[in-house]
């Protein structure tokens, strides 16, 4: 929707919010030869490539967890043994994440927050924006592998479209089985990559290729397109996804079957025919072209 | 209220300049070094402080306490929020547009602002749609019909600036008033008119005409850009609109963007009701086929009906061939934040930090410091649920364009408790 090329000042130094899936119980289910610190190791590579790039290039790292997120790394105050901080912090707040969590896992993979480390990035971005003309182009990488938790729908959608207005592409790298329809929309919406590379043993290379590039060359390249984006909603009565609804005109929520009261906004719909939008003939007007 | 008076003096005075110059039919007698300083104002830019010296107005504090403001009206009125809007804008394109006590003239301006309000009510009322009315030479006229496209309306409006004769608020009332009663009951009809005329040139009786559009339940707002005329400001009573006099650019701008959220919905205004929608999936790329709007082969894009199956270029429209409203289901999303809005943020003073436990030293959403380099704390804010510390730069940000507490959404209880289940 956003085209990314239209803002850009000449400058291609870049500010590359990462944003890090810790989900412990999403890496256990991976398969074994691809583990969390292989894929560490891949990412680490890949953000010295970024900082080696160009010496004002800024890396910030955002680690997302079950129970909560906070940043690890920040290349602006933290100059030497990069590496060290960031594994230090990590390790703390992975241990910090798991004595949160009081859950066990019955019921399948439990979701990141994702929305929460949305949220914070781009608290981070307009941090930037307000220092001045002059600042690094700024985009967001979710390295993601945790499902979609249904619950955040809101928030998510919240952060993307904030992102698309300030014209923040947000790119996604899906390390799980399946696709994520929250991050396929988000790059759609704000011009980002959205990629699900089949190897993960060769993470780096997908990295490197696709996602290293700035804002500026990216016009220049010829990057994956979106094989399709699913935009079906889903009811806020059962979380199914539907091809049509029915929309309550006061509040816009989505129900499945027609219903006599709505459940969010608390509206009757005291009518008993259906304002079905193919009967109102007067407001069928013909196309004059 | 003591800015606004000393403003509308300052106003005053320079109109009954201008009117002297009207008089004479010419406006070039002025000094150049007078107009500089007439035009530019820049002692509206100067406040006294406690011991009575001038110092520049500070932005930062003034933006945050309008913000302040802003949020406590809207929080103030809640939860029921006309959603789907039918608006026609009133532009009063008529002899007094083109009035040069706004830059480089009042039209110019108008067209701006109308401009801007366009972009930002598609994106806040998504389903929404617009028509244009032009005001002049005693006639209405619309410029376009109600659509949902932004840039189709901006083109039109763009196309056609250009002003004359005197200005009809009867004729522009009548037509709207047609033209609104043949939209859906579930809609909310409403007009917004830019005025700049003093006076309205009628064919009839314009209370009538009032009444009417009272009658057919339509919210009429009215901007002045020159001064409070009665009937514009009887108007708005009646119906239950708003009625400003905008004393320059940027509080005209400020007046205009505040009609872009959906109103609070009263509830006898429209009908609630359950629309039937249709979510088209994006056709996969490369797949030839006529779309039902243009009537031409595409290749790739483009949306097909879940009903008919007929392939359309854009969202949201209403399917040509079936009638199905079809809508993506991010058009709804954007709308969601005016049905589970974020608590407004607390004041936090220096003195009840220093006792508090929260020792925080950064802005938990953009780790900026929160100390000054006199080791003082700046001022911050925070949020009631997480108990989170923010600075006053990321709460505007957070309430007024991203709409999550970056707080609440990093931590699993929070997250867990879904809105729509109150
Ligand atoms: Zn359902
Ligand atoms: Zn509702
Ligand atoms: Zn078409
Ligand atoms: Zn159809
Ligand atoms: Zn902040
Ligand atoms: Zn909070």
């Amino acid at each position: 929707m956003t085209s990314v090329s239209s803002k850009l000042p000449t400058d291609d130094v870049s500010l590359l919010v990462v944003i890090i899936d810790t989900n412990p119980l999403f890496w256990t289910t991976l398969n074994s030869n691809f583990g969390f610190s292989e894929f560490l190791s891949h990412v680490l590579s890949f953000l010295n490539s970024i900082l080696l790039l160009n010496q004002l290039n800024q890396v910030v790292v955002i680690a997302t967890g079950i129970s909560w997120c906070d940043y690890v790394y920040d290349s602006s105050t933290c100059v030497s043994k990069r590496a060290e901080t960031l594994l230090d912090k990590l390790e703390e707040f992975v241990e910090k994440d798991e004595s949160l969590s009081t859950e066990d896992s019955a019921d399948g993979v439990a979701p990141s927050l994702l929305s929460g480390s949305l949220s914070m990035a781009l608290c981070y971005i307009q941090r930037v924006f307000r220092s001045g003309s002059l600042h690094p182009q700024p985009r967001i990488l979710c390295l993601h592998g945790s499902p979609d938790g249904p619950g955040q729908y809101v928030s998510v959608m919240n952060a993307i479209f904030s992102a698309q207005r300030s014209m923040v592409p947000i790119d996604s790298c899906v390390i799980g089985a399946q696709h994520s329809a929250f991050l396929q929309q988000a790059s759609y919406i704000t011009g980002g990559v959205y990629m699900k590379p089949e190897h993960f043993d060769g993470l780096f290379q997908y990295l490197s290729t696709v996602f290293a590039t700035d804002l500026h060359s990216r016009s220049f390249l010829q990057l994956p397109k979106p094989v399709g984006v699913d935009f079906r909603a889903s009811c806020f009565c059962h979380k199914n996804t539907i091809n049509t609804g029915y929309i309550c005109s006061v509040c816009l929520s989505i129900f499945c079957k027609h219903q006599k009261k709505c459940s969010t906004c608390g509206s009757i719909f005291g009518q008993a025919q259906l304002q079905d939008s193919s009967t109102p003939d007067k407001k069928r007007k013909t196309p004059s072209q | 209220m003591l800015q606004k008076d000393i403003n509308g003096g300052g106003r005053g005075f320079n109109r009954d300049e201008e009117e002297e110059e009207d008089e004479e039919g010419n406006r070039g007698d002025r000094d150049a070094w007078e107009r500089t300083y007439t035009d530019e104002r820049s002692w509206e830019a100067l406040q006294e402080d406690e011991s009575g010296l001038l110092r520049p107005i500070d932005n930062k504090a003034l933006h945050h306490a309008q913000y302040r403001r802003r949020l406590r009206t809207a929080s103030a009125v809640r939860i029921q929020k006309g959603l789907i809007r039918y608006l026609y804008v009133i532009l009063d394109f008529s002899r007094a547009a083109t009035e040069m006590d706004y830059k480089p003239s009042r039209m110019a301006v108008m067209a701006k602002q109308v401009e801007a309000f366009i972009r930002e009510f598609f994106d806040q009322n998504p389903l929404s749609q617009i028509g244009l009315v032009i005001l002049k030479d005693g006639v209405a006229h619309c410029l376009t019909d109600l659509a949902g496209s932004p840039e189709a309306h901006i083109r039109a409006l763009m196309g056609k600036l250009e002003c004359s004769g005197d200005a009809s608020l009867q004729n522009g009332l009548d037509l709207v008033n047609e033209l609104l009663n043949q939209i859906p009951s579930y809609g909310h009809r409403e007009v917004l008119i830019l005025y700049s005329a003093l006076c309205t040139c009628d064919p009839g009786d314009i209370m009538e005409t009032i009444q009417k559009c009272k009658k057919s339940k339509i919210r009429c707002s009215v901007i002045g850009i020159s001064a409070e005329l009665y009937i514009c400001k009887y108007l708005c009573q009646e119906t239950g609109g708003l009625y400003y006099v905008a004393l320059d650019e940027l509080h005209l701008k400020e007046l205009v963007l505040e009609h872009a959220p959906p109103p609070p919905a009263i509830a006898e205004f429209a009908i609630s009701n359950l629309i039937k929608m249709g979510f088209p999936q994006r056709a996969a790329e490369g797949v030839v086929s006529i779309c039902s709007c243009h009537k031409e082969a595409k290749v790739g894009g483009g949306y097909t009906c879940p009903r008919c199956k007929a392939r359309v270029c854009e969202l949201p429209t209403e399917c040509r061939i079936c009638g199905l409203t079809l809508v993506s289901s991010p058009h709804l999303a954007r709308s969601y934040h005016h049905l589970f809005p974020i608590t407004p943020f607390n004041d936090l003073s220096p003195s009840v930090l220093r006792y508090s436990q929260n020792s925080a030293k950064n802005c938990f959403g953009c780790q900026q410091s929160l100390q000054n380099p006199g080791n003082q704390r700046v001022s911050c804010v925070t949020c009631p649920n997480c108990k989170h510390i923010f600075c006053l730069d990321c709460d505007i940000y957070i309430h007024e364009s991203l709409h999550n507490c970056p707080g609440c959404e990093s931590f699993k209880h929070s997250t867990n408790a879904v809105p729509m289940e109150e």
